[in-house]
C-alpha cells in the first residue's frame, strides 16, 4: 500500500516538490546513523581519528567501512532486485561458489589474475541469470526461485571444493581483500567503483525508472512497452555478479575458500540494510545511497556494542530491537500513533502551565 | 468434477510417490533399508522438523513466512535447560509455560504484521534475531537436561514387529498431525486460513476476521516450534543457542515439496508430512551409501524444490487455463 502512495503518486514536476520528499526519505536513515556515529564518539574519543601510515589510512572509521565493504556490495544488488518486488536469498550461497571456484582456479595453476576474476563473476553471473530465468520466466516466486540456488549452492561450492577448505598463494589476488589503492583499502575502493557504476547505469539510463515502474506494477509496466522480464533478469544478475565480488573478497580475505561458512546468512544483513534504506519489500522506490547508509548503520552497530564493552552475547539483542524500532518508525500507522501520543503530552504540559 | 477432484490431489499423490519410489530404491539396493526401523526413525529422527513443519504450513497457506521457527526452537531448548536442568523444576510445569511463551511470541509477529502492515518477511527475521539473541543472552554454552522426566520419556514408547520403535516424539507429531488436520479442514479458523491466502481482500470482504486470524495463524506456527523445541529437547537431553540453525529453510523446503503453493491458498500438512520423509529418506539413503558425500543431500534438495516448483505451475496454469474455459464445472 505504502509504494503505491510513494511511486505512484509520485509528481509530474519534481524540482518543486523534490527537497521535502528528500529529506523525509534520508531523514530517519541517516539520523539513525548519526546517533550511532555519537554514541561511539562518547564511548571511545579516538573514534573519528585516522592516521597515515605507509601511505594508508588507519583508524576505527577506516575498519567500520573495510568491515562493512561484502554486505554493501550485496545490498547494492539487492536493492535493484527488492526495486523490481523480488528478493534473492542466494546471494550468499553465490558468493561461496565465486570463492571456491577463484580458489580452485588459483590452486589448478591459472596464473592470470585476470582470468581467475573473470571467472568468478561468470559464475555470479550465471547465478544470477538462473534466479532471474526462474523469477521472469517460470515465473515462480522470488523468495521460492532463490531459495533454490540457496540450498542447492553451498552444495555446489563444496562440490568445487571436494568438501575441503581450498587455500592458496597468490598475492595479486589477496590484494582484492588486502590491498591498498589511492590510500584506501581495496574493498571500500571497490565498493566505491561498483556503486558510482551501478548508479549511473540506474540514473544516467532509463534503466533506473524501468525497475522502478515493474516494482510498482509488472503488468502495467508490461502494457506500456517495458521488457518486465528483461529487467527483471537484469537486476538478478547485477545481484550475482556483486555477490561475487563480495565473495573474492572474503576469498581473498582468508586466502582460502571456506564453503560452509563464506557469506552465510550475509544475505540476511544485505536485505536488513535495503529495509533499513527505506526501501518497501513489495517493489517500487529505491536509493542505492540510503541502502549503504543502512548497511553503515549495521556494521557500526556490531562495532557500538563491542566497543561499549557489552558482552558479545547482547548482539544479536540489541540488532533484533533496534531493527523492530527502526521498522515501526517507518510505519504510517505508528508515526500517527507517536504523534497523537506527543500531541496529548504537549497538551497536557500546556494545560499544567496554565494551572 | 472427477478430474477436477484428481488435480486438486495431484500434486500430494506425486510426492507421495516420489517417498515410495525412493524408498523402493534404498531398500533393493541396501541390505536392511526396507524395514520398519527405518521408517520408524525417518519419524522419530525428524519429528521437530515435522512438527514445525505443520506450523510453517498454515503460515504459508495464508500467504506469508514465518523465518523465527529455528531460533524458537532453540530458545525453547535453552529455556528448558535452565528451567530443568539447573533449577530442577519439573518439566510438566516447565513446558506449559514454554509453549504460551511460544504461543505470544508468534501472536506479536503477527499483530506486528496485520497492525502496522510490515513485511513478514522481514518482521520474522527480526524475531529470528531476538529469539537466537535472547537464547545467547541467557546462555552460550550448551545446558545439559538432566531429569527422571526425561528418562521415563525416552523409555515410553512401543516396539513394533521388526524393531520399530514408536517413541514418545512420534506420538506427539500424529497428535499434532491430527490436530492440525482437523484444524485445517474441519474449524472455521482452517477456512479462514485457507481464505486469507487465496486473497486478503476478497477474505476481508467475505467477512473473515483478518486481524484475528493473522495473528492466531503466527501464535500456532511460534507454539508449534515451541512444542517442535521440546521435542528436540526430548532427542538432545540439551539446551543449546546455537540448535537448529537455519531449521527454517529445511521447514520451508519441506512445506514446498509437500505441494503447498507459496503463493498460499492451496496445500496440506499431509503433504508437508511426505515433504519432510522425503528430505529424511535423502539423507537416510545417503548415510546407508558411505560414499556419497554430505553435500549431495543439499544438491538433491534443490534439484527436487525445482522439479516440484515447475510441476506446480505446470498444475496451476493447467487449472487456470481449465476454469479460463469453463471445462472445470
Amino acid at each position: 500500500m505504502s509504494n503505491l502512495n510513494t511511486t505512484a503518486g509520485r509528481p509530474p514536476a519534481p524540482a518543486k516538490i523534490k527537497l521535502p520528499r528528500v529529506n523525509g526519505r534520508y531523514l530517519w536513515p541517516l539520523l539513525g546513523l548519526f546517533l550511532l556515529l555519537a554514541v561511539n564518539l562518547a564511548i571511545t574519543p579516538e573514534f573519528f581519528r585516522i592516521e597515515i601510515q605507509d601511505g594508508r589510512l588507519y583508524g576505527s572509521l577506516i575498519d567500520v567501512l573495510n568491515r562493512s565493504a561484502p554486505v554493501a556490495l550485496l545490498a547494492i544488488g539487492m536493492t535493484l532486485v527488492i526495486a523490481t518486488g523480488g528478493i534473492d536469498l542466494s546471494v550468499g550461497a553465490t558468493m561461496a561458489i565465486a570463492g571456491a571456484v577463484c580458489a580452485n582456479l588459483i590452486v589448478g595453476g591459472v596464473d592470470s589474475i585476470f582470468l581467475v576474476v573473470a571467472a568468478g563473476l561468470a559464475a555470479g553471473l550465471m547465478a544470477g541469470a538462473v534466479n532471474g530465468g526462474l523469477v521472469s520466466y517460470m515465473g515462480i516466486q522470488p523468495i521460492v526461485a532463490t531459495l533454490i540456488l540457496m540450498v542447492a549452492g553451498r552444495g555446489i561450492a563444496q562440490l568445487i571444493n571436494a568438501g575441503q577448505i581450498v587455500t592458496f598463494q597468490s598475492e595479486a589476488f589477496a590484494f582484492i581483500g588486502t590491498g591498498t589503492l589511492l590510500g584506501l583499502p581495496f574493498p571500500i575502493v571497490l565498493v566505491l567503483i561498483v556503486f558510482a557504476l551501478v548508479q549511473l547505469l540506474m540514473r544516467k539510463t532509463a534503466l533506473g525508472l524501468f525497475v522502478e515502474s515493474v516494482g510498482c506494477n509488472a503488468g502495467a509496466s508490461y502494457y506500456l512497452g517495458i521488457n518486465q522480464r528483461a529487467v527483471k533478469i537484469v537486476a538478478y544478475c547485477i545481484a550475482g555478479i556483486c555477490a561475487a565480488l563480495a565473495g573474492m573478497i572474503s576469498a581473498a580475505d582468508i586466502q582460502g575458500s571456506d564453503a560452509n561458512n563464506a557469506g552465510l546468512w550475509l544475505e540476511l544483513d544485505a536485505i536488513l540494510a535495503v529495509v533499513i534504506g527505506g526501501a518497501s519489500l513489495m517493489g517500487g522506490r529505491f536509493s542505492i545511497p540510503l541502502s549503504i547508509v543502512g548497511v553503515l548503520v549495521i556494521q557500526c552497530l556490531g562495532t557500538t556494542i563491542i566497543m561499549s564493552g557489552l558482552p558479545a552475547k547482547f548482539n544479536l539483542l540489541i540488532k533484533a530491537v533496534v531493527v523492530i524500532f527502526v521498522l515501526l518508525l517507518q510505519s504510517p500507522l505508528f508515526q500517527q500513533q507517536m504523534g497523537a501520543l506527543f500531541a496529548r503530552f504537549q497538551k497536557r504540559t500546556n494545560t499544567e502551565a496554565k494551572v | 468434477m472427477q478430474s477436477l477432484f484428481l488435480s486438486r490431489f495431484s500434486s500430494l499423490y506425486i510426492t507421495t510417490a516420489l517417498f515410495c519410489l525412493l524408498f523402493l530404491v534404498g531398500a533393493f539396493q541396501f541390505e536392511g533399508f526396507g524395514s520398519s526401523r527405518v521408517v520408524a526413525n525417518l519419524f522419530s529422527d525428524n519429528a521437530f522438523l515435522v512438527i514445525t513443519a505443520i506450523g510453517m504450513t498454515f503460515v504459508i497457506i495464508s500467504g506469508g513466512i514465518d523465518l523465527s521457527v529455528g531460533a524458537v526452537i532453540a530458545l525453547t531448548g535453552v529455556v528448558c535447560g535452565l528451567l530443568i536442568g539447573e533449577l530442577q523444576m519439573h518439566p510438566l510445569l516447565v513446558f506449559p509455560l514454554v509453549l504460551v511463551g511460544g504461543g505470544l511470541f508468534g501472536a506479536a509477529m503477527g499483530a506486528l504484521i496485520h497492525y502496522y502492515r510490515l513485511q513478514p518477511f522481514i518482521v520474522t527475521l527480526a524475531g529470528m534475531f531476538l529469539a537466537r539473541g535472547l537464547a545467547t543472552t541467557l546462555s552460550e554454552e550448551s545446558i545439559p537436561i538432566e531429569h527422571a522426566f526425561y528418562d521415563a520419556v525416552s523409555d515410553f514408547g512401543m516396539l513394533l514387529p521388526g524393531g520399530a520403535w514408536v517413541g514418545a516424539s512420534t506420538l506427539i507429531l500424529l497428535l499434532v498431525l491430527v490436530a492440525a488436520v482437523i484444524l485445517a479442514h474441519y474449524s472455521r479458523l482452517g477456512g479462514y486460513i485457507y481464505a486469507l491466502g487465496g486473497s486478503a481482500q476478497s477474505a476481508q470482504l467475505m467477512g473473515v476476521p483478518v486481524a484475528r486470524t493473522t495473528v492466531s495463524i503466527y501464535a500456532i506456527s511460534g507454539f508449534l516450534s515451541a512444542l517442535g523445541g521440546i521435542v528436540y529437547s526430548f532427542y538432545t537431553f540439551s539446551g543449546y543457542s546455537l540448535a537448529a540453525v537455519g531449521m527454517e529453510l529445511d521447514a520451508i523446503a519441506a512445506v514446498v515439496i509437500g505441494g503447498t503453493l507459496l503463493s498460499g491458498g492451496s496445500g496440506y500438512v499431509l503433504g508437508t508430512v511426505i515433504g519432510v520423509l522425503i528430505m529424511g529418506v535423502i539423507q537416510t539413503y545417503i548415510s546407508f551409501d558411505g560414499t556419497l558425500n554430505s553435500w549431495w543431500t543439499k544438491i538433491v534438495i534443490g534439484l527436487l524444490l525445482f522439479a516440484f516448483i515447475g510441476m506446480q505451475r505446470l498444475l496451476t496454469r493447467q487449472q487456470a487455463a481449465r476454469l479460463a474455459t469453463g471445462a472445470a464445472h
